[in-house]
């Protein structure tokens, strides 16, 4: 696929005039940088990044039967999620295996998604299928809503400049609110995020996207506010312990040994839901663990590395990065059990070489457990 | 225009030969793609044992950068003489002179011809073509 092919956010000429290096991601053109991904990781982690996340699906479920239907092909609960709350689920098909991973927000009796980008296509027509019966519609606002997210601790200082008409710094994680946004009202307000800092996503008309970015990136100027590419949004997830479809969990890693169990419910009153059978089927017999690893050599984990023990496969990368949080090169791996044991020694093989590594608890940071 | 004392391939190394040995190295092309002008992204470079023969096209070894891995390609065939041991310290120099200082493998070379390589300026052309 050439850049003429690729889909555009409504900032694309934006990252283009700041100088950034543009890759494919999910079939859109996407800034991966804008200078150095560690410099950029460095700022989120310390002040204060911007993200345009404009690929990202944007679906709203709405209709008397929107959160009874949300509740049969998502994995978490969403009937038991307060209104005002987001809740991380998963899309699995009858095997177990996700399609997605997304996140849920509960409105009185409809609810808001927020999809993967090389998802959004397949997730639509799921959804659709899945929701014959069911009086409701699956809307896709992927056009209609644009998304950049805020984020790093001076996020809310930051977003009290721009915004009205919403206290943003009450906004508790997990939870969002509507607000004046630049003067655009109604903009859907998230304190969520994908770098293990405090932040927001924020949701408004992508007609607006130039001007909110450049008001914001304005706003946050004397606290530390750089645009940050998708390179750096890599390493920060990873060092944050969050999974990324297509590595962690794809058509064939289950979300159960991928450790995401949080995202699911296996309640009586949930009543059945696609994938629940399979995935009760694994929790009672899971075969390996998704665990974190460390190395101090100067190789960095790669997706499809194996891990050996002595002579023995057991396991394999599926995420890595070079991590200035932890000052170390990291990944994440799948370990057959009994080798899941933080401390355990591996090596990993790098073509015909081997490099040592040493398993860790996930997440490898997080801002409130310093 | 690049140096035009040598060859290069489209994975984007370079051959210069000195009679029966050459110089292989990488583009300022391949540099600036693995670290977009940022050196201190690159994190490693995988090179080959001294006496180890390759064919042509063969992958001798990987530069690593904070998020990608290349494989490094021979442009000729032949035996490696001598590795530039500046390297695996130093891999600022592949950026700062891919062309003299960066050389990283020496082989003696067993191709009579330098046949299907591109010359400085097809190079251009082709690197121009892909920038774009």
């Amino acid at each position: 696929m050439t850049s003429d092919t690729l889909q555009q956010t409504p900032l694309h000429d934006v990252h283009v005039a700041l100088g950034a290096r543009m890759i494919d991601f999910g079939g859109w053109h996407m800034p991966v940088q804008y200078g150095p991904i560690l410099d950029e990781v460095q700022c989120v982690r310390s002040t204060c990044g911007l993200f345009d996340l404009g690929h990202m699906g944007r679906f709203h479920v709405v209709g008397p039967d929107a959160i009874k239907f949300v509740d049969t092909v998502a994995t978490n609960f969403c009937a038991k999620i307060p209104v005002g709350a987001i809740r991380y689920s998963l899309f699995c098909l009858e095997n177990g295996n996700p399609i997605d991973d997304v996140l849920l927000y509960r409105e009185e009796q409809d609810v808001f998604i927020v999809v993967n980008a090389g998802n959004r296509e397949r997730d639509l027509a799921h959804l659709q299928a899945h929701a014959k019966g069911f009086d409701c519609e699956v809307r896709d606002l992927s056009y209609e809503q644009d998304m950049i997210a805020l984020q790093g601790q001076n996020s809310v200082e930051i977003l009290k400049r721009v915004v009205e008409g919403c206290d943003v710094g009450a906004i508790k994680y997990y939870r969002f609110d509507f607000g004046t946004l630049c003067g655009i009202p109604n903009v859907r307000i998230s304190r969520t995020g994908y770098t293990g800092e405090d932040g927001f996503e924020l949701y408004f008309a992508p007609s607006e996207s130039a001007r909110v970015w450049n008001a914001l990136l304005e706003a946050g100027k004397d606290l530390g506010l750089q645009p940050i590419g998708l390179g750096a949004r890599d390493t920060l997830r990873l060092e944050a312990g969050m999974p990324l479809y297509g590595h962690e969990i794809d058509d064939n890693h289950n979300p159960i040994e991928a450790g995401l169990e949080f995202g699911i419910s296996f309640k009586e009153e949930k009543g059945d839901w696609l994938g629940r059978a399979a995935l009760e089927a694994v929790k009672a017999n899971p075969k390996q663990a998704l665990v974190g690893i460390k190395t101090d050599g100067k190789r960095v984990p790669r997706e499809g590395y194996k891990l050996m023990s002595g002579d023995a496969e057991v396991g394999y990368v599926v995420s890595g990065s070079v991590s200035p949080t932890v000052n170390s090169n990291i990944g994440a791996a799948y370990v057959t059990l009994g080798h899941e044991t933080p401390g355990q020694e591996l090596d990993m093989l790098i073509r015909d070489k081997r490099q040592s590594c040493t398993v860790v608890s996930l997440p490898f940071y997080s801002r409130t457990r310093k | 225009m690049r140096p035009d004392d040598r060859k290069y391939t489209k994975s984007h190394e370079w051959v210069k030969i000195d009679g029966d040995t050459a110089l292989i190295g990488i583009t300022d092309f391949a540099v600036a793609e693995l670290c977009n002008g940022n050196e201190g992204d690159l994190v490693y470079c995988d090179l080959p044992d001294t006496g180890r023969m390759l064919d042509q096209g063969e992958t001798f070894g990987e530069i690593e950068s904070v998020k990608a891995v290349s494989d490094l390609n021979t442009p000729l065939p032949g035996e490696v003489m001598e590795i530039n041991p500046e390297i695996e310290d130093h891999l600022e120099i592949l950026s700062t002179d891919p062309w003299d200082k960066g050389w990283m493998v020496r082989i003696k070379h067993s191709a009579a011809t330098a046949d299907g390589l591109l010359s400085a300026a097809e190079y251009d052309a082709f690197t121009a073509e892909a920038a774009h």
